[in-house]
């Protein structure tokens, strides 16, 4: 009887469980992660702050899920692997044996080092402990700073003013997401956060947390204002967990450099998730994602190569829904390029695909708050991104992520004042019925 | 809105009551449960989103509340053809 071991509890790893079973229905599971509330939904954490969701609806396996797979659970750090013997150590001393292993403990957030980072006040949003300790300190009437950048910044900034706390968001540049976001796009997000009454800081670097009898009441900054506050949320990117494999000699970058079956550099040992550096076929390099859907898929190409059934993860075209501030936004395949002054790396929900522009032209249509701003590349769509009214979102995301051949429209797309949803819709249709005939032959 | 406009409207919520069903679309979900947390009937509608397959559910309202508070767009209403002649798949006709 095979024994796999899954090195993290997030969705790779249940992913790869699940792959296994379908596999291989007798082998030993054992899943072990560090986090103590094991499986939960991450980006649900965002809702869970802004109080759309209850904490328990964050779980979306129960016990007898995990029964039903054969999964035994065990809470415990992995100090080191040894994958010559097929063993690795626990924190405790314990040592165990496995035949294939996952490595999915996915990414944490980046601290920066700050004088009063120590300060009980100071918050990031990485797990569900990190999101109660925000909801437990954001009470009305109360002030925090916001330091950062992407998603991850927003979804704190969003869960803070949904609780009535006072708000103060820092850029250290002059717009918000850079190399994601094309300006309109950024100004559209400022000004609806100004409009939920946020004060936006532009050119503003965080040089000092003050700090009273262990807790935040202030902060300076590197241009010498001195803001009051009762909480300073830190979001400025994250990083990869790779320390446990980079001391088990497994190879890595910035994250576990992995072929296309997920199989790291020591044999028998696999990755998959935030943790995982994958080959990009587009981009012709190695590129981390911290987006679910990856993940997911990662996990049980890893699941079925771990059982022995060859199967080669085909990086798709990352996409994410999201929201910024409050207007529904979806990035779909490269959009931007370039650095951005507040993002360390990469944030949760991104994609470094996505900052990886080619040459390409970019087509757009703004009505209101509504945005659409399509990358046209020489016979294919590259990328789009649609904020606010979602009904191109899902055809350009088949559009994009199936290369449909745009050349009949590629002129009009182009065309100045162009009307971009009109023509896209149109073409969509017809797509999708021609779609249909060849899939029927 | 007049008394034409309610029964039409009244008319389109049967039609999608009797003739639809929640579809989701799992590449979208990040299995966060504001869906089925807004369930008036405690379907798990997360785990059919898990596993890809329709809401079919005898007990579903088709009320559309799933279908509306999803954040991400994962759940759409698609039509059940009961009728619908099947196409021959030699002649397309």
């Amino acid at each position: 009887m095979r024994r796999y071991v899954m090195i993290g509890s997030g969705v790779a790893s249940i992913a790869a469980s699940e792959a296994i079973r379908r596999v291989d229905p007798t082998g030993e599971i054992l899943m072990i992660g560090d986090e103590v509330h094991g499986y939960y939904s991450r980006p649900g954490l965002a809702y869970y702050l802004t109080g759309e969701l209850a904490e328990q609806h964050l779980f979306p396996f129960g016990d007898p899920d995990y029964r039903k797979l054969n999964i035994h659970r065990m809470q415990a750090r992995v100090t080191r692997i040894y994958p010559e013997q097929h063993s690795l150590r626990l924190e405790n001393g314990a040592t165990l044996l496995y035949d294939r292993l996952l490595i999915a403990v996915g990414a944490e957030a980046q601290m920066v080092n700050l004088p009063g980072m120590k300060l009980d006040g100071v918050v990031k949003l990485d797990n569900l402990d990190d999101a109660r300790c925000i909801i437990r300190q954001a009470r009305r009437g109360r002030t925090a700073v916001v330091v950062g950048g992407g998603i991850t910044a927003l979804e704190i900034v969003e869960g803070l003013i949904s609780r009535r706390v006072k708000t103060h968001y820092f850029l250290r540049g002059d717009r918000y997401w850079s190399n994601v976001l094309d300006e309109t796009e950024s100004r559209i997000v400022e000004q609806r956060l100004v409009e939920d009454c946020v004060k936006l800081h532009f050119h503003t670097e965080l040089e000092e947390i003050l700090g009273s009898n262990g807790h935040v009441v202030g902060v300076r900054t590197k241009d010498g204002r001195k803001i009051p506050c009762d909480m300073v949320a830190i979001a400025i990117g994250i990083r990869p967990r790779k320390e446990l494999a980079e001391a088990s000699g497994i190879q890595v970058e910035r994250g576990i450099l992995v072929s296309e079956t997920m199989q790291s550099s020591a044999p028998d040992v696999f990755s998959a998730g935030d943790i995982a550096q994958v080959y990009d076929p587009v981009s012709g390099k190695s590129v981390l994602d911290s987006l679910w859907g990856p993940a997911r898929e990662q996990g049980t190409a890893a699941g079925m190569n771990m059982a022995g059934i060859t199967s080669v993860y085909r990086k798709i075209i990352p996409f994410n829904v999201t929201r910024l501030a409050t207007l529904t936004t979806t990035i779909i395949g490269t959009v931007g390029r370039g650095e951005d002054e507040d993002v360390v790396g990469i944030v949760r929900g991104d994609s470094e695909s996505w900052r990886q522009l080619p040459d390409a032209i970019a087509a757009q249509a703004d009505f209101d708050v509504n945005r659409l701003r399509v990358l046209v590349g020489k016979d294919t769509l590259l990328g789009a991104i649609v904020m606010g009214d979602q009904t191109l979102s899902r055809p350009l995301q088949r559009l994009i992520t199936e290369q449909a051949d745009i050349t009949p429209i590629r002129q009009q797309l182009v065309q100045p004042r162009a009307p971009l949803v009109d023509v896209l819709a149109d073409f969509w249709s017809q797509w999708q019925v021609g779609h249909a005939l060849r899939t029927r032959e | 809105m007049d008394l034409k406009a309610l029964f039409k409207h009244e008319s389109t919520r049967r039609k999608a009551l009797v003739q639809g069903y929640v579809v989701p679309e799992p590449a979208r979900c990040v299995q966060c449960g504001i869906c089925s947390y807004n369930c008036p009937i405690n379907i798990d509608v997360r785990s059919h989103a898990w596993q890809g397959i329709p809401v079919k559910d005898s007990h579903c309202l088709t009320c559309g509340e799933c279908v509306a508070r999803c954040p991400r767009g994962v759940l759409r209403f698609e039509s059940v053809h009961l009728f619908q002649p099947q196409i021959n798949k030699q002649t397309g006709d």
